[in-house]
This record gives C-alpha cells, structure tokens and sequence, in this order.
C-alpha cells in the first residue's frame, strides 16, 4: 500500500506535532497550572491512537513509506517509514510519553519551571519519534542529535546543582560525540550504497557486507550505537544522568532514549548485520555490559542508582540479542525490549513517588510502606514480577525466548545463554529488593510521613505494570501484532508467532536455574553489596574518572596550543603571513616546473606609462628610506595612486577610481593606527631585523612577480569575458560590466562579502574599544559589567 | 592640518561629497561607479568631517552608530534577494521595473540597485566606524 498524501502529512505531523505542543507548553502550564500535565497529555495519547491505527497494516507484514517533496530539484524527499520496528518504538515512546507528561505535573507539582520541563519532554520526544520514523539516514541523524539535545537539557535541568551540569555535559559530550561518528558512518552508507533512504537499502541485504567500505562503516555505526544505549566502556553516563528529575529518568534513560542505540543496531541488522564482526564484536560488547551493570546495581543503595545501572545491565541484553541474530534471538530481544521498557518505566515511577512522597530513595531507609502507598505497592511488585521473568508475565516470555537460544546446542549460544542467566538472575535479585524491601517488613521512619502518591503519578506505573502482565496473558495476540512484525523487520524475512506456554525443558530449566540464583542473591544481598564494595574501593579509577581527566587535558592542550599560536607579537603574525605567502606562491612553481622564464625584451612603454613608474618607484624609495614611520605610511599612498594612474590609463576607469579611494582611505587608516598605538617616530630596527624583513620583502616581491609573469604567458580563456560582454545589456540591464557581475550575476558572492565587511567592522571597533581602556582596564570592566548584571538579575528575581 | 581655512571648508566639502557619492552609487549600474567606490567615498566624506569638526559632532550628525549602517545594508542587500520569493524565482535574482516617465525618459527600478544601495551602506558603515573609532581621542570617553 502506498499511503496517501494526507497520510504522508499526518506522519510528517507525528514528529512535529510535540515540538508544536513544545512552544505552548508553558502558556498552558500558566492557564491551567494544575491539570496542564493532562492537557498536555491528549497530543502524545492522539500520536499513540494514530500509529495504533495502522497496526492491523504492518501485522500483515506491510512496509509503509511516506513521502513528501522537500527540496523537489534535487529530489530529496522528507521520507518516514513504518514497518514493524518503528511502529513498536513509535508505540513505546507516544504511550509511555502520555503517562510520563501526567506523571510530570504531579512529580513537579509547584515547581517554578515546570512549564519548561513540559517543553523539554515534549520537544525529545518529537526527536525521539523523529528518529524512529525516518527514513533517509540524514534525518535520523538530525533527530539523533536532537534527542542528545534535548536529554542535555533535561539532565541538566535542576541546572543550579553542580552534579547536574556536569552529568548534563557529560551525556552530551559522549552521545553527541558518537553521534558524530554515526554521521561518518551513515555518509560512508550512503556513498556505498548509492541511497540515503533505510527503505532502498533495506531491498539489499548483504549488499554492505561484501563491500570493501564495510568494517570503517560497523565500526562508526557502532560507537554511535554503543555510546547512546550506554555499552561499556561508554556506560558511565547514564547512572550520571539520573541527575535528572525522576519522570526523566523513566521516559528518556530506561524506555526511550538509551534504546535508541539498540533501535539502530535492529535497523541496520539486515544491511550490516551477519558478519563475523557483527556476531562477535555484539555479544561480547552486549555481554560485558549486563554483567557489569548488573553487578554494579547491586552494589547500589539508592533505588534510582539501582534501577540505572539494571538498564545499562538490560542495554547490553539487547545488543548481545541483536548480536547473535538468529531468529530466536531476534524475537527474544523484541520481547525483552517491551517488557524491559514496560517495568523499568513503571519502576522508576514507582521510585519516584517513593522519594516524592518519603523524602528519600535510599533502600536502607525505607521500610514498611504498603500500607500507606498500597497502589504504588502494587504497580511495584507487578513491574518486578516481569523483571524477573516469573510466569506468565511478558517478561517470563521474554526469558523463555532468550533461553531458547540455547536449543541449538552451538557452544557460542550456550555462552549467551550462560550470561544471560547470569544477568537475569543478578537483574531479578535487584528488581525484588526495590519491590519488597521499601514496601515490606517493619516500618521505619522517614524523613517525611509518606501518603498514597496522586492519581496523575500512579496512572502510569498502574497501567504499565498491568500491561505487563496482560501482555503475557494475550501473548499470542501481542506477538501477532507487535513482535512477529518488529522481529520480521529486524531479522529481514518473516518470523512466524510462535509465542504461548509451552513447555520446553531447556528454557525452563534455566529459567528455574535463573529464579533459583535470583532468589538466592537476593536472600543474601547485603552479604553481595559488601563483597562488591570492598571490591570497588580497591579498582577506584574508572572510564567516569578518565572523562574528567580527559576533559581537563583537553582544556590544558586547548590552553597550550592558544598560548603557542596566539603569542600577541604582531611582528611575529607579520612574518608567519608572509612566510605563508612566499610558500603558497613559490611552492606550486617549484613542484611542476613552470618558474616563467625571464621575458627578453623590456616591454614596449609609452612616455607616460614610464612617467607612472617612475613616480612608483620613487615612492618605493620613499617608502624604504623614509626617515619616519609617516613619511613611510604616506609614500606607501604614492605606490597606491601610481597603479590607480596605471588602471585609468588602460581604459579601466572603474578599477582606478575605486584604487584611489582604497588608498586613500588607507593611508588615512594607517597614519590614525599609528597615533593610537603611540609608537616612535622612527622604527628603530636592529640590522638583523632589517635583513630578515628586508629578505622576506623581497622573496614576496619577486615571487608575486613571478607569478604575475607566469600568468600572462599562458592564453586567457575569454569564455566568460565574452558571456558577460555580451549578455551584460540583454539579460541584466547594465553597460558596467564589473558592476553587473557584482550586484547580479554573482550577488550571492558579494553578499557573503558585505557581511564579512561587516563582521569585521564590528570585531575591529571592539579591538579598538579594548585598546583605549588598556588591557588591565578592559578586563576590569568586563569583571565589573558581569557582576552588575548579575546583581541586578538576582535584584529581577527576588522582586518577582 | 586642521587650519582654520580646512574647518571652513571642511562641512561644505563632506556634503558635497555625499551627494557625489550617490550620484556614483545610482549610475554605477552603466557608468564607473557603483556601490562599493559610493561608499568608500561617502566614507571619506565623514572622515574628514570627523577630522575637522570632532568625532563627537560627526557621531551626532550620523545620529545611528556607523556600524548600524553596515547592518542596515547587509539587511537590505538580503532583503532586495527575498524579493524574488514573491514571484518565485531564485534567491537573488534580479527583477526590474521600467516605469515610463511623463517626459518620455524610462525610470528603472531594480532589485540589483537595491542590493547596490545594500553594499553602499556597508561600505560606509564599516569604514567609517574604523575611521572613528581611530579618530576618537582616548580622552573624550
């Protein structure tokens, strides 16, 4: 089916509707401050329900691309394409957004800026569903950076705390950094392949993997990937960025955003993936990282560190999924990706309100609140039934189908299905001790008296907890629309739905294997916690260590080379420009050979052209042997009029005229400089400087003559002379042939120019400005000018 | 140099320059001219003006700071290429009007004279803030 253009429209609306949305954030914050987080709402739920409808579509395995002209000459498209993976993360993102948006106005309820975190939350996730919606790799790369933005933003939006710019920059620097690298890969891709569309490059699997572009190309879209889903060693920022307000952690670092990596690695598994590179580099990457993560979560006390580093944990799942590629382990990482997204979003609500309503989210500190937070107890203990996999949850499924992996019997399988265990048993251990240990046992006080948290903050781990239930109970029907499709398009032909309880020994004899080690290092959690903290106080450096040290060398290299380049001895400038120039002049004839000959007859000269020489080189002498730096700058003019006379005698008034003037102003320039900077009367040089300069001088003369020479033996093509004399008057109205071509025929040119003129009109006014106070002075004054606007900003304030 | 007979002289000749200028700058499409030499020229005018009557006096005569002029014509040279939007041609193109006079003469009005006028201004705001900003005496501040 080829959608109608309306069709097309309404996609395109999807992506940028919550930017839209964005803009009036705040001014419905301000006309309904209370119920602005369910008004708001209605545009991420309305995006849910249209991607929804065409659900029914993409199950009969349907690829839809929308297409609309953009920049029609040159036949770019603005392209979306919807098949089976984008419509589960366009799903994903709208759904879980909607209760995150609710969620958001009961968490941040009263906070000042609450109608800019509405914004930011928006505009991320108009990115988020950009990016997964695009088709051609420049958009989506847009969109990828635009979720790095935008999570910048967010991370650090309680931006007075310290901790929170940092992580802010942090994230930035590492998902903007790979982001990068991604674009270098997405380039290469489509340079290779002769098309920027996923949807043309998606008709030629293996097309890729034979090209010689292919290992620069996995390993570009790998650190892309890697750096934005939080793969070791790249995993350090996420914990970092819990920072952020909690319905931030749970939207962009659980369910939405950190998956991005894992959605560009599922996109590109038919068009890179299946190597050897691909089956070895994932699994290994994806492996290192559950394990670590999951180990680091329980070394956590507080609950929002615990749930992070169980995602990075999950992360590295995914990837090792997508790595193994095999049929199974494609739909298993479809499975585990939704369940994943569904207890962690919930979870980390949950969280939330524990904290909101607490005053803390430290595991120790909390205890025996069920009773007063009985739904939040609820939408808990459901999430952590899934995260550990426990029948018939959806992430039970999710579990059986990783382990059916192992059914091949192939040693690397089994190696995967090991790990797996492992990590789902250390993820399980973790996801109980926040489910149980908060809500049960004897109550303990808390900083503040905890009550039921408000409907908009229990909407959405309520429903999301019971989504994860009743996704296992009608597995058969989520597998026919969401993950036969999503792991049909992952894996480039059709996985059929295989899904419901059966009852196959391998699976479930590690799944009891996996709840039998679970139960157990929960059972002996602080005895885990204080071996791994005895471990972490050992290994005390790490890659969140090696950021800093690297962003400190980075600004020390920075400041060094400045302090090299940038040494403020203008002679020095001087003679680096003109050795520069002798360079670019003299190399080009020396390296192919074609030094002019020197020409054997002096030219043939009328009186009064050699009068104009005269009168040049008498000003040249002038120039050198002036006795002060004003007679110099003033003969310097003489030089200047002598070839303004030269142009008006060839018959190039136009040139002569603008000539004089330049020289004029000039030397009026010069001789004002001269007097501001207060230099000598005379320039004093000692004679190896005179030699020195004096040397170069002449080096620069004789090869600008050269060049000249050069120039004029060889034939002008008169091609454009001859298009612009002859079309000068038909096609542009004008007899001044240098002025037409200016102001019409390359107008663009010369309005790049006047802006340059501009610009450093401006930047020359401002260096003036700074010399007439004096270094000393002008710092001086900038110091005083930032502390008067600041005092007066926090004067704005405090009187608002 | 700033002799009674040059501070006497001085004000007559900037006018007269600036009106020279634009006489330059208007016939510069089919005669020597043009926007760039109309502003260096327009410059020059209000440098000597600076010189003999004072930067102070110039800066009040000029009523904007130079530099808002070279803004202004970026803005115009800018603006005289979006015309071409309205009618759906490319950036910059140029687009004329003849508009028959009663005495039989033809008026041209044209986008690449507007874009003209554009460089004039930025020639002349530029230039003219170096040249006063160097004029000005540190003291004066």
């Amino acid at each position: 089916m080829i959608p109608t253009q309306a069709q097309s429209f309404s996609m395109l609306l999807v992506a940028i509707a919550p930017f839209l949305t964005a803009f009036v954030a705040p001014l419905v914050k301000r006309f309904v401050p209370q119920h602005a987080g369910w008004v708001l709402a209605l545009i991420p739920a309305s995006i849910f329900a249209y991607i929804f409808s065409f659900i029914d579509l993409i199950a009969q395995g349907e690829k839809l691309r929308f297409a609309l002209p953009w920049i029609p000459m040159l036949g770019i498209e603005l392209s979306f394409y919807l098949d089976g993976l984008s419509l589960v993360f366009g799903l994903l993102i709208s759904g879980i957004g909607t209760f995150i948006v609710i969620y958001s106005g009961g968490y941040l309820s009263g906070h000042q800026h609450l109608g800019r975190f509405y914004a930011f939350i928006l505009m991320f996730m108009g990115s988020m569903l950009g990016l997964v919606l695009a088709d051609n790799v420049i958009t989506l790369f847009v969109f990828w950076e635009l979720t790095s933005i935008t999570s910048f933003l967010l991370i650090g939006f309680d931006h007075s705390r310290q901790a929170s710019r940092r992580a802010a920059i942090q994230a930035l620097v590492i998902t903007g950094g790979g982001g990068l690298l991604l674009l270098a890969g997405l380039v290469l891709i489509g340079f290779s392949m002769g098309t920027l569309d996923i949807s043309t490059m998606l008709q030629y699997p293996g097309f890729m993997a034979e090209h010689s572009a292919y290992l620069p190309v996995f390993i570009l879209v790998l650190f892309g990937a890697i750096t934005k889903s939080a793969q070791v060693p790249f995993h350090f920022w996420l914990p970092n960025a819990m920072e952020a307000p909690t319905p931030v952690s749970a939207f962009l670092h659980s369910a939405t955003m950190v998956k991005a990596g894992v959605y560009l690695l599922a996109r590109f598994n038919p068009i890179l993936g299946g190597t050897i590179e691909w089956q070895v580099t994932l699994p290994i990457l994806g492996g290192i990282t559950l394990i670590t993560g999951a180990l680091l979560a329980l070394r956590q006390t507080d609950m929002k560190q615990m749930l992070a580093y169980t995602t990075m944990a999950s992360l590295g799942m995914l990837v090792m999924l997508i790595g193994a590629g095999s049929k199974e382990a494609i739909l298993a990482a479809m499975l585990f990706l939704v369940a994943h997204s569904f207890y962690k979003g919930g979870l980390f609500m949950v969280v939330g309100a524990i904290d909101h309503e607490t005053g803390t989210r430290d595991i120790t500190e909390v205890s025996g609140i069920a009773k007063e937070l009985p739904i939040t107890f609820f939408g808990a203990a459901l999430a952590a039934f899934s995260m550990a996999g426990l029948p018939i949850s959806l992430g039970f499924f999710a579990k059986e189908e990783i382990y059916l992996i192992a059914k091949t019997f192939e040693w690397q399988h089994w190696l995967i299905a090991i790990v797996a265990l492992v990590g789902n048993a250390l993820m399980m251990a973790a996801g109980a001790a926040i489910a149980i240990k908060p809500f049960l046992g004897p109550r303990i006080a808390t900083p503040k008296s905890p009550h039921e948290a408000p409907l908009s903050m229990l909407a959405g781990p309520a429903i999301l907890a019971v989504l994860g239930i009743a996704a296992g109970v009608f597995i058969y029907q989520f597998g026919d629309w969401f993950f036969s499709p999503s792991a049909s398009a992952v894996y480039n032909h059709k996985v059929s739905n295989h899904l419901g309880l059966h009852f196959d020994p391998i699976p479930l004899g590690l799944s009891i294997a996996t709840w039998a080690l679970g139960g157990l290092i929960h059972w002996k959690l602080e005895t885990v916690r204080d071996i791994l903290r005895r471990i972490a106080r050992v290994w005390t450096w790490g890659p969140d260590q090696g950021f800093d040290q690297f962003m400190f060398g980075l600004v020390r290299f920075a400041d060094w080379i400045t302090r090299i380049i940038q040494h403020g001895r203008l002679e020095l400038y001087l003679i680096l420009v003109f050795v520069a120039l002798a360079g670019a002049v003299y190399a080009p004839m020396v390296l192919t050979g074609s030094i002019p000959p020197m020409p054997d007859v002096l030219p043939q000269l009328r009186f009064q052209e050699w009068g104009v020489l005269l009168i040049a080189a008498l000003g040249l002498l002038a120039v050198v042997f002036g006795r002060t730096r004003l007679v110099a700058i003033v003969s310097l003019g003489v030089q200047g009029f002598a070839v303004a006379l030269i142009f008006l005698l060839l018959g190039a008034p136009d040139l002569g005229f603008t000539q004089f003037m330049v020289e004029t102003l000039s030397v009026v320039i010069l001789a004002l400089v001269m007097t501001k900077l207060h230099l000598d009367q005379r320039d004093n040089r000692v004679f190896e400087e005179v030699i020195r300069d004096g040397g170069l001088a002449l080096v620069c003369g004789i090869g600008l003559t050269m060049l000249l020479l050069a120039v004029l033996q060889t034939d002008l093509d008169t091609t454009l002379t001859e298009f612009f004399t002859k079309t000068s008057v038909p096609i542009a109205h004008g007899r001044n042939i240098v002025n037409v071509i200016l102001v019409d025929y390359r107008a663009i040119d010369t309005l790049g120019e006047i802006s340059v003129v501009m610009t450093a009109g401006i930047a020359i006014l401002a260096l003036i400005r700074i010399r007439a106070g004096g270094p000393k002075r002008g710092i001086g004054a900038i110091k005083k000018a930032v502390k008067r606007a600041t005092s007066s900003a926090r004067k704005t304030r405090s009187a608002s | 140099m700033n002799t009674v007979i040059f501070r006497t002289i001085a004000p007559y000749l900037a006018a007269l320059m600036i009106v020279f200028s634009i006489f330059v700058l208007l016939r510069g499409h089919n005669e020597p001219g043009g926007g760039f030499i109309g502003g260096l020229i327009a410059a020059s005018a209000i440098a000597i003006y600076g010189i003999s009557a004072g930067v102070a006096e110039v800066r009040r005569a000029l009523v904007f700071h130079p530099i808002t002029f070279a803004g202004f014509g970026v803005f115009i040279a800018a603006l005289s290429g979006f015309m071409s939007l309205f009618v759906e041609v490319p950036f910059l193109k140029g687009l004329w009007l003849f508009i028959n006079l009663s005495d039989g003469s033809e008026l041209a009005l044209s986008t690449p004279m507007l874009f003209d006028i554009g460089v004039y201004f930025v020639v002349l705001g530029a230039i003219s803030t170096i040249a006063l900003a160097l004029e000005e005496d540190e003291d004066d501040k």
